[in-house]
């Protein structure tokens, strides 16, 4: 098993950080999945890919755009036309789903090494979030267990609500360093902990 | 300005690319008839009202999509996916 290098490694300072006035009002994480893995179906073949995935997972996705399930170490979730996300704490999914999925549905694509996958949880990560995203984070226009691709620049974003208050984010490898400074800026005057 | 994309439904421009003129017709790769190709590239129809137009929502679900967009208000008429309407 090699070991997980972090692009975080240098600037990740566990402990509380910004205004301590009224304690951490977020809590961030990077939660290092072992496996990150992309799935696209061929057009028309988006409802096998669907059952593939059940099939794979356990978990049954609907087909409304951005529909996913996250339980404790693992989620799925739809998150373009014909696109899934799976994501475990465990690492080997993607042989396990490119076992299930033939090259006649479509492709999966481990992307383990390529994304870094932030959580912010807490009573301010919606207000965070808030800041460097123009959606709308309010628990009945994004759902728990629902995703949305988006951007803050150009640094691509998938974000996922896993809990009431909170989300999980994945960015790219190659931006993600500089996107964690600027999530810790933006969590500073709430005061913010590093798990 | 608002677009509705069928997936991800309404978000800033800013998500979006614009990718030019959907009301243009590309000529058989292997025709040489020189002034389709000239109208394929140089000619635009230059629409003061609706217009049909190609983005792709870049920052979002990379989508790419037809969109009728008013050039005197800016308001969008209508956004359907690429692959179900281009001709």
């Amino acid at each position: 098993m090699a070991d997980i290098v972090s692009p975080l490694e240098p600037v990740y300072r566990r402990g509380a950080h910004g205004d301590r006035d009224g304690g951490s009002a977020v809590t961030l994480c990077e939660t290092r999945p072992g496996s990150i893995v992309q799935l696209a179906a061929w057009p028309g073949r988006e409802d096998a890919m669907r059952a593939a995935i059940r099939d794979a997972t356990g978990f049954s996705l609907a087909q409304a755009p951005g529909t996913g399930h996250a339980e404790e170490n693992r989620s799925a979730f739809g998150f373009a036309p014909g696109r899934w996300l799976v994501v475990d704490q465990i690492e080997g999914i993607g042989e396990t789903l490119r076992e299930k999925i033939g090259t006649d549905l479509g492709t999966v694509c481990d992307l383990s090494h390529g994304r870094t996958a932030i959580s912010i949880e807490g009573e301010k990560a919606e207000r965070v979030l808030s800041k460097l995203f123009a959606l709308d984070f309010a628990i009945d226009a994004f759902p728990v267990g629902q995703a949305k691709s988006t951007a803050h620049h150009d640094v691509f974003t998938l974000l996922q609500r896993t809990g009431a208050d909170r989300f999980e984010l994945y960015v790219y490898r190659s931006f993600a360093r500089s996107f964690w400074h600027l999530i810790c800026a933006s969590a500073e005057e709430f005061g913010y902990t590093v798990e | 300005m608002l677009i509705a994309c069928p997936y991800c439904g309404p978000r800033d421009l800013s998500e979006f690319t614009y990718q030019g003129d959907a009301n243009r017709t590309r000529p058989n790769p292997m025709s040489n008839d020189q002034s389709a190709w000239n109208a394929y590239v140089y000619e635009r129809v230059n629409t003061a009202g609706d217009h049909r137009e190609f983005w792709q929502h870049s920052g979002g679900c990379r989508a790419h999509l037809v969109v009728i967009r008013s050039t005197l208000t800016h308001e969008i008429k209508s956004v359907a996916f690429a692959r179900e309407t281009a001709k």
